[in-house]
Order: C-alpha cells, then structure tokens, then sequence
C-alpha cells in the first residue's frame, strides 16, 4: 500500500533573517529518515523562496521554522501568497521560539493557526511529534 | 604536415582560419561575405582565396574541416519552465549555454496569447522544463498541450518533470511534433543539470537546424558543422579553463565578447563565496555559464545600447559633446559597416567599454546585507568573480582597438559598487588573432593542440 500511496514531499526552511542551521539539519535528516522526500531550502529563507520551491517539487506541505523571536512578522501571509500561486489548499507546519519571551503558547498557537498554519509546534518539540501528525494529517495509520 | 581548416560562417562574414596542428601555429585567416541566401559556398570559396597565397597559391590538404555557425540567425530558441526563478532558469540557461539566442522565456502555463508569441518569433528549437522529478505535472503537460496546437516551432527538447515526460512526448508526437526527451534541467530543487539538454540541443542543432538553414551544402566540403559558434567560445573557453590530460589550464576565467548585436559574458567557474560568513541562496550556476546582452552591442544594437546607457555616460567616457555621441550611434546603427575615424574612435571606445561594464554587471553575482538580530550577515547570489585570475577580451572593436585594456578595465571590481562581485586583479588577455571560436571547433578533435593554439595567441595586455 505504501507504493500507492506516494512519498510525501515536504519544502523545510528556517525563515526571515534567521541563520539558525542546526535545528534545520536535525529535522532535515530525522524526516529524511521517516521516509519523506524533503526539500531544505535552508536558512534566510523568504516567503516566495518556500512558495516557489513547493510549486516546482509539487510539495504536500510546507515546514517552517523560525527560532529567533521574528516568527510572526516573517510568517505573515505566507497562506495568502501560497493562495495566489495557487497552491492554496497545502498543508502548512510551524515550530520553534516563535514570539520572543515567555508568552502563554495557547494564544501565541492560536495567532499562527489564524494566520492560516496547519499546526504549530512549542520550543521543546521532537521532531518525532511532527512526523507523527503529518502521517497521521496525510492517513497513514501506521507508521512505514 | 597536419592541418586544420576552421570556419566560422557569421551573420555578416564567413571566416577562415588554416592551422598546423602539429606546430601549433595560426598559418592563414581571411573572411568572406556570408551568403546563406543563395550559395553558402560561395562566401566560403571567396574566404578560400584569401588564404590561398599563403600555401603558394594551391589549397593544400586539410585533415580537419570543421565549422560553427551563427549564419541566418544563429541558433534561436524559447525557453519554457514552471516558476521563473527555478525552471525557467535552468531552461535558459541550458539554452544560452548550447550557443542558443533567447528569443523568449515563458514561465507558468502558456496562455493563447504566449503562443501566439511564439508562432510569431518561429524558433528553431522549444525547450520545454517545468517541474522537478517528482515534482509539479499538471504546468508542463498543459504547456504541451498548448504547444502541440501551436504552428511553429516543430523541434521540441522537453528536459522537465520526469515523471511528466512520456506523456508530454506523446501529446507533442500526436500532435506531429518532433519531440526529443532528455534529463530534466532542474532534477531536485537545488541541482542545476544543464548538460544532457545542451547536448541534446546541439545534437538536434546538427541533424536539423544545419538543414534548414541551408548550411547543407556546405557540408560537402568540410567534415561538420559542429555548433552555433558562441558554444564554440564557450567549448573554448573552458578548454582554457580546465586543460587536458596533457596540458594544464589557466584555471577560471571570464571572457568579454563585444559584438555588433550583442555583449556576451562565459564565465568559467564556481564562483562559491571566496570570503567567510557568506550564505549562498538561489539556484546554484553552471561552471560554464553564458549571458548575452541584446541591447548592448556596436552597431545593430548601438541604439539600445545609447538607450540604456544614456548619452551623459558616453560623453564623459568619450570626452565629447552628447550631440556628436549621439549622430554617431545613429550613424553606425544605419550603417553597421562603418569603422570609426578620427575622433570617433573615442566613441567607439566608450560605447564598448560601457557595453563590457554594464554585461559584466549584470553576469557578476551579488553580495546582499541583510541586517539580523545577530548583526550584519551577507547573502550572494550569483557567482562570486572577484578571485577569478583571467579576463579575457574578444570581438571586433576589442581586437581591433589600439588599448584594448581601456575597454576591458570596464569589466573590473569597482569600488563604488562594492556589491557586484566582479574580477578584482586579473591578468588581463587579448584574444589578438580572434581565434577563440576557432578554437573551440579544433579542441572537438584535437583538444590539447587547440589548448595550446589558443595559449600561444592570447597575449597579455
């Protein structure tokens, strides 16, 4: 069954002026290892770098991390630019020190899923929690 | 004695050049006016003469007749990709680097519009890119589509998607199109493959363009016409490059070729950040990369040239008033075979050494300051030139100039502009004989002979 369902591809990047590239290694090579085909489009990465990258390798979800407190004004409309190149309905993932200081991470969850992600993920997280979600948010019901 | 005879059939004239392959010395060179209209022969029996002398009036026996050509309008093709900054990239430059003119790049899907655009510049080969393997399907098998209902542009190289080729070729096929599939120009997001499609275009370029361009004829008497000749300065550009097995090269280098139509740049290396602390971004660049500036050029394209570069410019470098800069660009433009005199050499000289600036610029990477909370880091893009040890000059009015350095100084790392990253201190060369083409065809057979010529003739400047 695993033939039929296809590899899924992921665009990973660190995004905005973000030079943060041990994390973006890490989760490159354990989703690598979950069995994803990914596309690390590395750090400093802009908005349209992720949305270009994700239209030519016909991605099924972006993974953003953002690990130095400018989380939420890089990620803004990124949902709305992926809409106009009309890959709208892709699935999108973010994690890291999104918001700078000790803020409650209900609400700062709350503010990046209005903003149009799929998930977001607390500083903490194991890659393993995500690779768990997408294969769960893509219908495998258990893990290849 | 084995001996060489190297042709190059040019838009205007048809050139000659007799080598002895085993001295390594240029014997003879002498032009021709092209006739591609009636009789290419013609031109080339008329070049034929002028060597004659030199071989006490017979032509001997070459071993080698070889040819490129950039004759009835070179080699011109379209690019077709999914987004600009990636496909579509990798599609032009794998076109540019075949020795192609870029008639046009489409990125996205082909509307009815773009295909009338295309039926209208009628190339002689479509490159049609669009997705990485695996990757976006649905653009390049619309483009197909679209293509396959256009009235031009038969020869179709699809180097996309490889998941997409089969089916691309088939629409394109049913549709009475000849399809050629090679490896996809961008295979994974950050890995440009540009060679299988350049050799699959100057396969194609061989077997079909030749013939249609009436070159055929031609071929009677020499053993090949091998390739557009601006592939024949890049092949022999990176000979000089990287050497033989037997003959070592110079190492990277850049060359300036300023023609009548165009500026073209070849720059051969990495061009990885030479300084610490700088992040590379964008697609990556091919070791052998060409540009070519059609606004920029001596005498069909003075106009755009004055154009984008601005009378005030050309006044300052030449030293004379805008009014005699700009009556001479018209005049030059309406008379591509007028040769500077007098003072207006002083024009020439500025419209070339603002034409190498401006097509250098805009080859050179860039190194971009972005301001982080971690301080300042460098981003580049493109290729960083600035170590590169060899700038090489080549084209007619550079060959042809007293000072050909005036022209090529245009090229250098300014300090003004500190974000370009141009050659800083390279070993400035002349292309004196104007053998580079030449060249090119000779290493397709004897590589390190050609290496050698090619070492011999360029002079320091």
């Amino acid at each position: 069954m695993v033939e039929e369902k296809k590899q899924l591809t992921l665009v990973l990047g660190v995004i905005g002026a973000d030079v943060h590239a041990v994390g973006n290694r890490i989760l490159e090579y354990a989703l690598t290892e979950a069995g994803f085909k990914v596309v690390n489009i590395g750090v400093m990465a802009s908005q349209e770098e992720f949305i270009a990258a994700a239209v030519e390798t016909n991605a099924d979800a972006i993974l953003v991390s953002s690990l130095y407190g400018h989380g939420e004004i890089d990620c803004r409309g990124l949902r709305e630019k992926a809409v106009e190149a009309g890959i709208g309905s892709i699935r999108m993932y973010v994690g890291g020190n999104l918001v700078v200081g000790k803020k409650d991470w209900g609400e700062v969850e709350k503010k990046f899923i209005g903003m149009g992600f799929d998930r977001a993920y607390p500083p903490g997280t194991m890659p393993q929690d995500a690779i768990d979600d997408l294969l769960r948010d893509f219908g495998f019901t258990q893990r290849r | 004695m084995e001996l060489a005879l190297l042709i190059d059939f040019g838009s205007t004239y048809t050139k000659v050049t007799a080598v002895d392959v085993e001295a390594v010395e240029v014997i003879a060179t002498a032009k021709g006016l092209t006739t591609v209209d009636t009789n290419i022969l013609e031109g080339l029996e008329q070049a034929l003469e002028g060597i004659k002398p030199r071989f006490g009036g017979v032509l001997p026996e070459f071993q080698h007749r070889l040819a490129c050509s950039s004759a009835a309008g070179g080699l011109r093709m379209v690019a077709i990709g999914l987004v600009k900054e990636l496909t579509v990239e990798a599609a032009r430059q794998a076109a540019l680097g075949a020795g192609a003119r870029v008639l046009g790049v489409f990125a996205h899907q082909l509307t009815a519009a773009e295909i009338e655009q295309i039926d209208a510049s009628c190339p002689d080969i479509i490159l049609l890119a669009g997705g990485t393997d695996g990757g976006n399907k649905d653009t390049i098998l619309h483009n197909a589509r679209m293509l396959a209902a256009a009235r031009c542009g038969n020869t179709i190289i699809v180097a996309g998607n490889k998941s997409a080729a089969e089916e691309v070729r088939d629409i394109l096929v049913q549709a009475g199109k000849d399809v050629r599939v090679t490896a996809n120009v961008l295979p994974e997001l950050n890995k440009l493959n540009v060679e299988p499609a350049r050799e699959t275009i100057r396969a194609t370029f061989l077997e079909k363009i030749v013939e249609a361009k009436g070159l055929r004829r031609a071929e009677r008497y020499i053993q090949g016409i091998l390739m557009p000749t601006p592939a024949a300065v890049l092949n022999a550009a990176k000979l000089l490059a990287t050497g033989t097995g037997e003959e070592t090269g110079w190492g990277d280098l850049v060359i300036v070729d300023i023609g009548g139509a165009t500026t073209d740049v070849h720059s051969l290396a990495e061009g990885h950040p030479t300084r610490s602390g700088v992040t590379y971004k964008g697609l990556p660049e091919p070791f052998a990369k060409r540009t070519v500036e059609g606004d920029l050029g001596m005498r069909v394209s003075a106009l755009s040239l004055l154009d984008t570069v601005g009378a005030r410019k050309l006044a300052v470098l030449s030293g004379l008033p805008e009014e005699e800069v700009v009556s001479y660009v018209h005049a030059v433009h309406g008379n591509v075979e007028l040769l500077p005199a007098g003072e207006n050499q002083k024009i020439d000289t500025a419209m070339a050494r603002a034409a190498t600036d401006l097509a250098m610029e805009r080859h050179a990477g860039t190194l971009e300051t972005a301001w982080t909370p971690m301080g300042a880091m460098y981003i580049q893009h493109g290729k960083d030139l600035t170590k590169v040890p060899y700038l090489v000059g080549t084209g007619g009015v550079i060959v042809n100039h007293p000072n050909p350095g005036e022209i090529l100084q245009g090229a250098l790392y300014k300090q003004e502009q500190p974000t370009v990253l141009r050659p800083q201190k390279p070993r400035m060369m002349l292309d004196k004989d104007y053998i580079l083409a030449a060249v090119g065809l000779l290493a397709e057979v004897k590589p390190t002979a050609a290496l050698k010529l090619a070492k011999k003739y360029m002079v320091e400047i």
